[in-house]
């Protein structure tokens, strides 16, 4: 909402010169002011030097030129010999005629960008000043001509900064939700008359509103809830090409409007000062009653910006006998429109209506029709407003459109009273924690405009009955007159007082680990980075999933940002790689990226979404349904590699990231987690089958790692043997105590022993044999080397492992070492006849 | 070996001369190893003052012990000579190992790159101790949320308009379909007043998501903290002083905060909180930061609270801006691209 502070005045008394002070003002009270425009105050915007106003005396048309160019012979103040002093300036423009008031800049002024204004010679003349535009002058968009302005306005020769309120600076505010009487001028005067603690006149009160007995046009309601009251006022003879007064233009461009014919304008100025959204139709082209009733299925409208609608069955309609003639509250229809270029006089019947804010707010978000209109009723229109609006459009069209007000009102439908509201009287101080004055709370909620009464409870305790005014339909609840209260005696008065919090749990054992994990990570070299949820269906082809696969049920978004990717993703894996590419693309190769967040993982078949409305705590069924109805969505964690883990230096060469990286980027999740994760050899996309481990918890698997599948290396455009791996935080049992071991001080004894076993023996397998076999004895377990070659034979490998050996209360021998240790590998042998060599 | 020949070793001439030319044996010793070399000559089984212990067994009494004492004198006299220049050549062999092991520092060991943790899981934890250490505890919920938590038990009527403030991305077939991605952490606040016993003290870190595109000051997908509490006897001074202690905590003893009236659906009355930021680009000033309020009593009813005998506040602020403007980070895109670069100046 934009206001100048010349309108300011007209309902404020003594409204501060300084606008900077009245934008604080605003902000006291809960006004946001978004930005102070004009009067100079963004730099390139000011207007210096002779800005007047001066009148078309001759037009040469000049010829040979590119496009038409006038020479025009323009009629300034008297001169110094008191004959008007004439200028001839060159102008671009073609709507204007001889006699019309223009403005113009003369040479010496400069106009905002910053343009210095000179005489010059153009078009074979010399243009001895400007004839400007709206636009130049920052007054709106306006450039489709120069700005004439209407007859009488002005003498030649005047200055027309003022006259054209160039220095009148306006406030542009940011109206909350909650504030609907703040869309006019009207309401927002009000808030800043009652920050500034001054007198305030109501613009409704003064607009006379003389009894009618009759109609002035029929008109039924037939749903009430929808259209609580409809007024039609009728103004007829109205000439609606003439021009609407500069001072009312000025005003609507102030606020950003842009002035287009007089019924329009003067519906619209009235909207911004009352707050009250009009219609104006054509009575010539309205057929028979008016209804106010929901649309039938299937009824079509051509609106006003000349699209067919499709009504629906929920859309308010205004109709007559020819059927929808305008969607209530949002917008008008073509065929009763005043003619953009009106032969003679027409006949206005003005409507000024109540409408339902839901009913109205749904319409326009279906139609996509945000419009002035919508946006106040949507946020509340004061109902008492209608008869007034009209009265005070109705004069002013009968005023500047010679038109006659016709006999008769039509005002059908009420405008109850809004209930009374009780509130403890010390409820405002309770609530802040402040001890206000007395006369404080019935002193401020007088001033936002309740019929206020002090009343003496049961309990004997003194009580506020509040009767809001009937443009604050929010004022419903105890709370709400607190508010008003509190904005008004001063935020700043409220003290600052930290509240005593009983003695907290500390983090829960999955935040520590959560934390723990994200720590683990980043130390061991992966860098965290935050992507997007978003994806598209492509992804999952790149990645290898077959069309089974539960991955590629996900939750799609209705309105995405980005039509490509609708779907919120159930892995982090292509975030991760993309941004692995990215990174790549930005000259980084050696790369090592982990993300933990959460994934979401819907139901194989929807559950119903339940709602327990807001009158009170749903039951813990209700509770648990909407739970239920939620996907599941375990925090994940995962990571990505390409590159060199460890780079080449002067140590010597580097070492490329493998799947081995990726495993054990899982086992240490697994270690700061409390858990030893089992890794066992897998086949998953998206990695490559040969290189793929699952990371169990016992045999339940929590997780994927090892190195991409060549094919998705390629559809995704990766660097090769990019490896990656996720698995589930979730998944992982919360370790609350862990086991503690015995610690021993005896010695101990190494002992070594390589033992041949095929090829595809696991490893670990072979490493658990010896543990089970080992006893317990056995302290650990480490694999030191690999060996494949003739001495152990074709389809074999040589596993050379070392055996700790210790026991808790004593020096342990050779002998029990040896024994142990040959217990140990004759597990191995019947498990996985292995041979130590 | 003669009786005369014994008695010659033990005379004081004989003695003194032994010791002198150990003395210069020893320092003539270039290093440990020469050191070693003439060491048998004078200190070992064969030498003059060792065969002169010997020959002190064949003198008698009186004349025995007199000479014992002259030979032991040489004797220490002589291993003296040669531990002090040991100790001379010990010193300047460490001295020179040391040099020779002499090493370039400067030279890189970066084989294991540093890894780094993301800005904002850095301020979330940050913010999460804070108020970790005022009693409070840290409450989490889903990002795709119910609308019924998400809107409609914050106050949030069906069809206000203050559903379109907050610009949310639907889920599912139709706006209608009851989940979305939460516009705020809001829903965790309910969550945690539906399953927690009152008191509760609870802050919300957590990522929320509204159909903003991304520019270099929106992003659709950001994080905020919100923070709850609800009490018997609680004040809009309580809010005031937890923000001002939250404020202090994050930019500085000096710090503090403003209230501006405002609007929200899930809180009455409401205010805007600026930040008195030192700092500040320009000098220090007021920069806004979040939104906070006395907790709308029909929020508490929907959880079962009743109003009357418990309040509260809440507040929330955004993470990326709360960074964009302490850190002073020029564009928010940035924050969400995942240039290694960015995340690394954080650290771990």
């Amino acid at each position: 909402m934009r206001v100048p502070l010349s309108w300011l005045a007209d309902h404020v008394a003594s409204v501060p010169s300084d606008v900077d002070a009245v934008a604080e003002a605003f902000v006291r009270v809960g006004l946001e002011v978004e930005e102070i425009h004009g009067a100079g105050r963004e730099p390139g915007t000011a207007i210096t030097g002779p800005l007047t106003v001066g009148r078309v005396a001759e037009i040469e048309e000049l010829t040979g030129f590119k496009k038409p160019i006038r020479y025009c012979q323009v009629e300034f103040g008297p001169g110094p010999d008191g004959a008007p002093e004439r200028r001839g300036i060159v102008c671009g423009a073609r709507n204007f005629a001889v006699g019309d008031l223009i403005v113009a800049a003369l040479p010496g002024a400069v106009l905002p960008g910053p343009f210095p204004i000179a005489a010059r010679r153009t078009y074979d003349h010399v243009s001895d000043g400007m004839i400007a535009s709206a636009r130049e002058l920052g007054l709106g968009a306006d450039h489709s001509g120069i700005l004439v302005l209407p007859p009488g306005t002005a003498e030649p020769g005047d200055d027309a900064l003022g006259l054209l309120g160039l220095d009148d600076p306006v406030i542009e505010l940011a109206i909350t939700p909650d504030r609907g009487y703040c869309f006019a001028v009207r309401g927002i005067a009000r808030e800043l008359a009652a920050s500034l603690d001054t007198d305030y006149t109501d613009p409704a009160l003064r607009v006379d509103v003389p009894e009618e007995r009759t109609a002035s046009w029929p008109v039924r309601i037939e749903d009430e809830t929808g259209c609580p009251r409809y007024v039609a006022r009728r103004v007829s003879g109205v000439d609606a090409s003439a021009p609407t007064p500069w001072w009312m233009q000025r005003r609507l461009l102030a606020a950003g409007m842009r002035p287009i014919s007089l019924t329009v304008d003067v519906t619209n100025f009235v909207m911004l000062d009352l707050g009250q959204p009009l219609h104006a139709f054509d009575a010539g082209r309205l057929q028979g009653e008016i209804v106010v009733r929901r649309a039938a299925p299937g009824e079509k409208l051509r609106t006003l910006d000349d699209v067919e609608r499709t009504l629906d069955p929920d859309d308010l309609v205004i109709t007559d006998d020819s059927g929808p003639i305008a969607i209530a509250g949002v917008m008008g229809g073509a065929s009763t429109e005043i003619p953009a270029e009106p032969i003679g006089t027409v006949d206005v019947v003005i409507e000024a209506a109540a409408f339902q804010p839901t009913s109205i707010a749904r319409s326009a978000r279906r139609h996509k029709l945000p419009s002035e209109a919508s946006k106040r009723f949507e946020r509340a229109v004061d109902p008492r407003l209608p008869a007034v609006a009209a009265e005070r459009a109705a004069r002013l069209l009968a005023e500047h459109g010679g038109g006659t007000i016709e006999p008769g009102r039509t005002d059908v439908g009420s405008a109850p009273a809004l209930p009374p509201v009780t509130m403890a009287l010390d409820l405002p101080d309770r609530t802040a924690g402040v001890v206000y004055g007395r006369g404080a709370t019935v002193q401020r909620l007088t001033q936002v405009g309740c019929t206020v009464e002090v009343e003496t409870g049961a309990d004997g305790r003194g009580a506020v009955v509040a009767t809001p005014p009937s443009w604050r339909p929010d004022l419903d609840s105890p709370a709400s007159l607190v508010e008003e209260v509190l904005r008004l005696e001063g935020y700043e008065t409220i003290p600052s007082l930290l509240p005593a919090a009983p003695a907290g749990r500390g983090l829960t054992p999955a935040q520590v680990r959560t934390r723990a994990v994200s720590r683990a990570l980043a130390e061991a070299g992966h860098i965290e980075v935050e992507p997007f949820p978003f994806v598209g269906d492509a992804v999952w082809d790149s990645l290898g999933l077959e069309a089974g696969d539960v991955r590629r049920r996900t939750v799609s978004v209705l309105n995405p940002l980005d039509a490509d990717r609708p779907r919120l993703t159930t892995t982090l894996l292509p975030g991760l790689l993309e941004t692995l590419v990215r990174n790549k693309a930005r000259g980084f190769d050696d790369l090592a990226l982990f993300h933990i967040g959460q994934v979401v993982l819907p139901h194989a078949q929807p559950v119903p979404m339940p709602d327990p409305g807001v009158t009170r705590r749903p039951s813990d069924d209700e509770i648990a349904m909407i739970k239920a109805a939620l996907p599941a969505q375990p925090l994940h964690v995962a990571v990505v590699l390409a590159g060199d883990r460890e780079p080449r230096g002067w140590w010597g060469r580097a070492r490329q990231a493998g799947w081995q990286d990726a495993i054990e980027a899982g086992r240490l999740v697994g270690a700061v987690a409390g858990v030893e994760l089992r890794v066992t050899k897998a086949d998953l996309a998206p990695w490559h089958p040969g290189r793929c481990a699952a990371l169990r918890v016992g045999e339940w698997p929590v997780g994927h790692a090892g190195e991409l599948h060549p094919k998705v290396v390629e559809a995704l455009g990766l660097p090769p043997r990019t490896c990656a791996m996720e698995l589930d935080l979730d998944a992982i049992p919360l370790q609350d105590v862990r086991p503690v071991p015995r610690v021993s001080a005896y010695p101990p004894i190494s002992v070594d022993v390589a033992l041949v076993t095929a090829d595809e023996v696991p490893a670990a397998d072979v490493a658990s044999a010896l543990t089970v076999g080992g006893g317990d004895l056995l302290e650990d377990v480490r694999l030191f080397d690999v060996y494949t070659g003739d001495q152990v034979g074709e389809g074999n490998r040589s596993l050379a492992f070392s055996l700790r050996f210790r026991a808790p209360d004593r020096t342990l021998t050779n002998e029990e070492a040896n024994a142990a240790r040959d217990a140990a590998v004759a597990v191995a042998t019947e498990r996985y006849a292995a041979v130590q060599r | 070996m003669t009786t005369e020949n014994d008695s010659d070793l033990l005379d004081p001439a004989s003695l003194d001369a032994a010791v002198k030319a150990a003395a210069e044996a020893f320092a003539d010793a270039s290093d440990l190893d020469a050191l070693a070399t003439v060491k048998p000559a004078h200190l070992g089984d064969r030498a003059p003052l060792m065969l002169a212990r010997r020959a002190l067994g064949s003198l008698p009494g009186k004349e025995r012990a007199d000479a014992g004492k002259r030979v032991n004198a040489a004797r220490q006299e002589a291993q003296a000579a040669f531990d002090a220049r040991r100790e001379v050549l010990l010193a300047e062999r460490d001295a020179r190992v040391l040099a020779e092991e002499s090493v370039d520092v400067s030279l890189p060991w970066d084989r294991h790159p540093r890894g780094a943790r993301h800005p904002i899981t850095q301020i979330s934890e940050q913010i999460a101790d804070v108020f970790v250490a005022m009693g409070w505890e840290v409450a989490e919920g889903p990002e795709v949320e119910s609308s019924w938590l998400n809107f409609d038990a914050l106050n949030f009527g069906k069809d206000h308009p203050a559903r379109t403030m907050q610009d949310t991305f639907y889920l599912g077939d139709s706006p209608d379909s009851g989940t979305v991605l939460r516009t705020h952490t809001s829903p965790v606040q309910i969550r945690a007043l539906l399953e927690r016993e009152l008191p509760v003290y609870v802050v919300c870190p957590g990522r929320t998501f509204r159909t903003d595109e991304l520019d270099a000051t929106h992003t659709p997908v950001f994080h905020q903290v919100e923070g709850l509490a609800v009490d018997t006897g609680i004040t809009m001074a309580h809010l005031k002083g937890t923000l001002d202690a939250f404020a202090r905590a994050m930019f500085g003893a000096d710090s503090r905060t403003r209230l501006r009236p405002s609007y929200f659906p899930f809180t009455e009355p409401s205010a805007e909180v600026d930040v008195w930021f030192p700092e500040k680009k320009g000098g220090a000033g007021w920069v806004e930061w979040g939104g906070c309020g006395m907790v709308n009593p029909n929020v508490l009813r929907a959880c079962g609270i009743d109003p009357a005998v418990h309040s509260g506040f809440a507040f929330g602020m955004g993470l990326e801006r709360t960074l964009q403007f302490r850190n002073g980070l020029p564009d928010m895109r940035d924050m969400v691209e995942g240039d290694v670069r960015f995340s690394r100046a954080f650290g771990v």
